[in-house]
């Protein structure tokens, strides 16, 4: 249960960090890129920005496909859209909440 | 990727009028729909039942965090759905409620985060559940305080 709940509690902090989102954001667009181009016009080093793909790819955020020599990084978007899902949920709810609020308090 | 949510609501009412309503457990269980067992005090957990029709066999378990007459209330509390499940060994989330002196009132500002410490099978599951029934019901509700506000 633990190992489950930590693998899956992966995908948020996967997230939360600029870099990896900035990578995320790189990817979205459905091309798979390689490390090298994921670090062209970036300050970071190569390993780096390869650390931050293995943490988004742990969280099942990107999957690698080797090709070649070369390993290219591909977006998987099931994970975001998951929690997309769930955001909309609690917001959903919220919203509902606060206008039984506002009618409670203007009446 | 936004991991948080905020709204902002303007409530025609007076800060105290809504402070009362958000402090005060029996009023806040009023809006909320939950029974709560005692008043908020900050630190301590808060108990209660959830009285939201479909939902009645989750309990309510929060822990009070801040309490700024009139300006801040918060809590953290978890989304497990499990009716066994207990604050202290749960992930959770922070909730916040800012309240602000406008012209028509107040200016309520709710922010809900750090959904990145929950497990991704409690939202898949919370999902699952919720799946149909839980956004007609609450179009029912909708409806039902509009017709009596």
């Amino acid at each position: 249960m633990t190992a489950k709940r930590q693998a899956h509690a992966l995908v948020f902090a996967a997230l939360g960090d600029e870099m990896r989102l900035l990578l995320v954001a790189k990817l979205c667009g459905g091309q798979p890129r390689s490390i090298s181009q994921l670090t062209e016009g970036s300050r970071l080093t190569r390993q780096a920005i390869t650390k931050h793909l293995r943490v988004l790819e742990n969280a099942g955020v990107v999957h690698s496909v080797r090709t070649g020599r070369e390993s290219r990084f591909a977006f998987n978007p099931e994970p975001i859209e998951e929690i997309k899902k769930y955001l909309d949920l609690v917001s959903e709810q919220w919203d509902q909440a606060l206008s039984r609020l506002k009618s409670f308090v203007e009446s | 990727m936004e991991n948080r949510i905020e709204k902002r609501i303007e409530l025609k009412a007076p800060v105290s009028r809504v402070w009362r309503a958000l402090t005060d457990h029996r009023e806040f269980g009023e809006w909320f729909r939950v029974k709560l067992d005692g008043p908020f005090v900050p630190g301590e957990i808060s108990r209660g039942q959830i009285t939201y029709p479909g939902y009645e066999h989750i309990k309510w378990q929060a822990v009070v965090q801040k309490m700024e007459p009139e300006r801040l209330f918060s809590f953290t509390w978890h989304h497990s759905l499990d009716a066994d499940a207990d604050i202290s060994k749960e992930p959770t989330t922070l909730v916040e409620f800012r309240l602000e002196k406008i012209e028509s009132g107040t200016l309520l500002t709710l922010t809900e985060s750090g959904f990145e410490n929950l497990p991704n099978d409690l939202r898949v599951e919370a999902f699952r559940r919720n799946d149909g029934g839980w956004t007609e019901q609450m179009k029912n509700i909708e409806s039902y305080v509009a017709q009596r506000p």
